[in-house]
């Protein structure tokens, strides 16, 4: 009963603040251009359905594969910085400092360098750019977080560094990497998204371009209506990667 | 007899800490089992360290026969790879030793039967009970076939029968290869229980404050626990700890 209760009760909320907002709508007349209606909402998305579900499969593919890159990248970087530990101390201020410095502040100068012919080069370039830090750095907490006295046990039977390497600190690693993955995952959408936005042009036909064009034509139930898409498409995407995570530490742990 | 393995005079200092060990003197003759009782903190791990060859003393020396892979550590925790089973973590010092793969994982096999987890053997850790996890750890110890067996607290976490049990399990190993071994404890009875040979450290730094030996058959017999000789060793080391914890003179 509590049980059923708990998964209406946020439905239930929802519906009553859409029941409200279209209420209101309706009362203050307000011109759909400033607030668009639910309902307007919901047409907009109803009418242009296929449009919005190809931009935001580019926009979903575009991050998918900066995910995959920023992954590839950084698992190969933060393994070849663990087995140095000067190499780590050197590269550690100057990662710090990557990683502060928000996204849309580098986004026209790679627009430039990628080409202005080739806005997805620029686009896959600055997703991969903010999902490599999560990735890259739960990936080197992991490779050293492994159980002193595994070590020792490591150090008394010999272990090449090798094997070290091998059998104890990537295996260590694991969780802490997948649940980089799982962050990088809802950052490369947004990497995915500014960069769009922009790269500005229709060159690129994600999401980010559906809101821009909306927004200029003052069209404001469209671009609620890709506004929603995107979020919805952000959440799936982290529910999928919250679920492959336990799934595979599942396996991996035996329960 | 032949000695295993010896510590003389060494001393252990730690930057900022100053001496924790030492002068400390121990030596292990062959198929010895020798307890090593004292406060927390007095160096019990640290002198099973520089046993196993894993740390150097500051000063003093540190002798030890056993070649590579013949020293074996048993820790508080059961030290096992979650990622994973208890084979493959049995089978892990035979592998390191460049054995190949399918004979490690037999001979894992057969030093889990020997510990009576013959069913655990694709159980990952996170799958085991405590006292299960302990003994797929005793196995992996067991499974090189070390002369050094070195125990630090390995009961610390599990409950009383699961002690008792494992108590004589490693009694009935050791008497298979009769390895020489030192058994860390906080325990008075578990000290008296397991070895011949008791000593109780005081602390900072680390030093024996008294010995005791214990002249019984090993592995015990049925009703040891309630005989006059287990009692009385008992008795003297628990005389010897409060020495060396200054209750008493
Ligand atoms: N790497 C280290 N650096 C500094 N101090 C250390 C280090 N290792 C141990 N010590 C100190 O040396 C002393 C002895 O430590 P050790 O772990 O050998 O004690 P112990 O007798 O095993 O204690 P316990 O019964 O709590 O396990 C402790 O005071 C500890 O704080
Ligand atoms: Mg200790």
């Amino acid at each position: 009963m509590s049980r059923t209760l708990e998964t209406l009760a946020p439905i239930l909320l929802v519906a009553v603040l859409l029941g409200l907002w279209e209420t209101a709508c309706y009362l203050t007349g307000v011109p759909a251009y400033f607030l668009p209606a639910p309902s307007a909402v919901a047409a907009a998305m109803a009418q242009d359905w296929a449009l919005l579900l190809a931009s935001a499969w580019k926009t979903l593919s575009t991050a998918l594969l900066a995910l995959a890159f920023a992954s590839l990248i950084a698992c190969s970087l933060a393994l070849i910085i663990s087995t140095n530990r000067l190499l780590e101390k050197a590269v550690q201020p100057l990662a710090v400092a990557l990683q502060v410095t928000p996204v849309v502040a580098i986004a026209p100068q790679v627009v430039i360098w990628a080409g202005l012919a080739h806005p997805d080069r620029a686009i896959i370039s600055l997703a991969v750019i903010v999902a490599f830090f999560p990735i890259f750095s739960g990936a080197l907490t992991g490779l050293k977080s492994t159980d002193p006295d595994l070590e020792r046990l490591f150090d008394l039977y010999g272990a090449t560094p090798w094997q070290r390497l091998l059998r104890l600190r990537i295996p260590s690693a694991t969780p802490f990497v997948l649940e980089g993955h799982k962050v990088a995952g809802g950052l490369a959408v947004i990497g995915a998204v500014v960069a769009e936005f922009v790269a500005g042009s229709g060159g690129s036909q994600g999401l980010a371009w559906r809101i821009l064009e909306s927004s200029n034509r003052l069209q404001t139930a469209k671009t609620f209506a890709a506004v929603i898409v995107l979020s919805l498409m952000g959440a799936l995407l982290h529910a999928v990667l919250q679920a492959s995570e336990q799934a595979i530490l599942r396996r991996f742990r035996g329960r | 007899m032949s000695q295993v393995a010896s510590l003389s005079a060494v001393e252990v200092a730690y930057p900022g800490r100053g001496t924790v060990l030492g002068p400390f003197d121990l030596a292990l003759t062959e198929g010895e089992i020798v307890a090593l009782v004292g406060p927390s903190g007095c160096g019990k791990s640290t002198a099973l360290r520089l046993l196993a060859g894993l740390e150097q003393p500051t000063a003093g020396t540190v002798t030890r026969t056993p070649e590579r892979g013949q020293t074996a550590v048993v820790f508080q925790a059961p030290t096992l790879m979650p990622w994973a089973d208890a084979r493959t973590n049995v089978a892990l010092p035979l592998e390191l030793a460049g054995m190949a793969k399918v004979k490690a994982r037999d001979q894992a096999q057969e030093a889990l039967r020997a510990v009576g987890l013959e069913n655990a053997i694709g159980s990952k850790p996170a799958q085991l009970s405590g006292g299960m996890a302990m003994r797929v750890s005793l196995a992996r110890a067991l499974v090189t076939r070390p002369r050094l067996l070195l125990l630090d607290e390995p009961f610390a976490a599990l409950d009383e029968i699961t002690r008792r049990n494992l108590a004589d399990d490693i009694h009935r190993l050791w008497d298979q290869t009769r390895p020489a071994v030192v058994f860390v404890t906080h325990n008075v009875e578990e000290a008296a229980y397991m070895a011949q040979r008791v000593v109780v450290m005081s602390a900072n730094p680390g030093k024996i404050a008294g010995q005791t030996t214990i002249d019984a058959p090993l592995p015990r017999p049925p009703g040891f626990r309630t005989s006059e000789v287990f009692r009385n060793a008992a008795e003297a080391v628990s005389h010897d700890l409060a020495k060396a914890m200054g209750q008493i003179q």
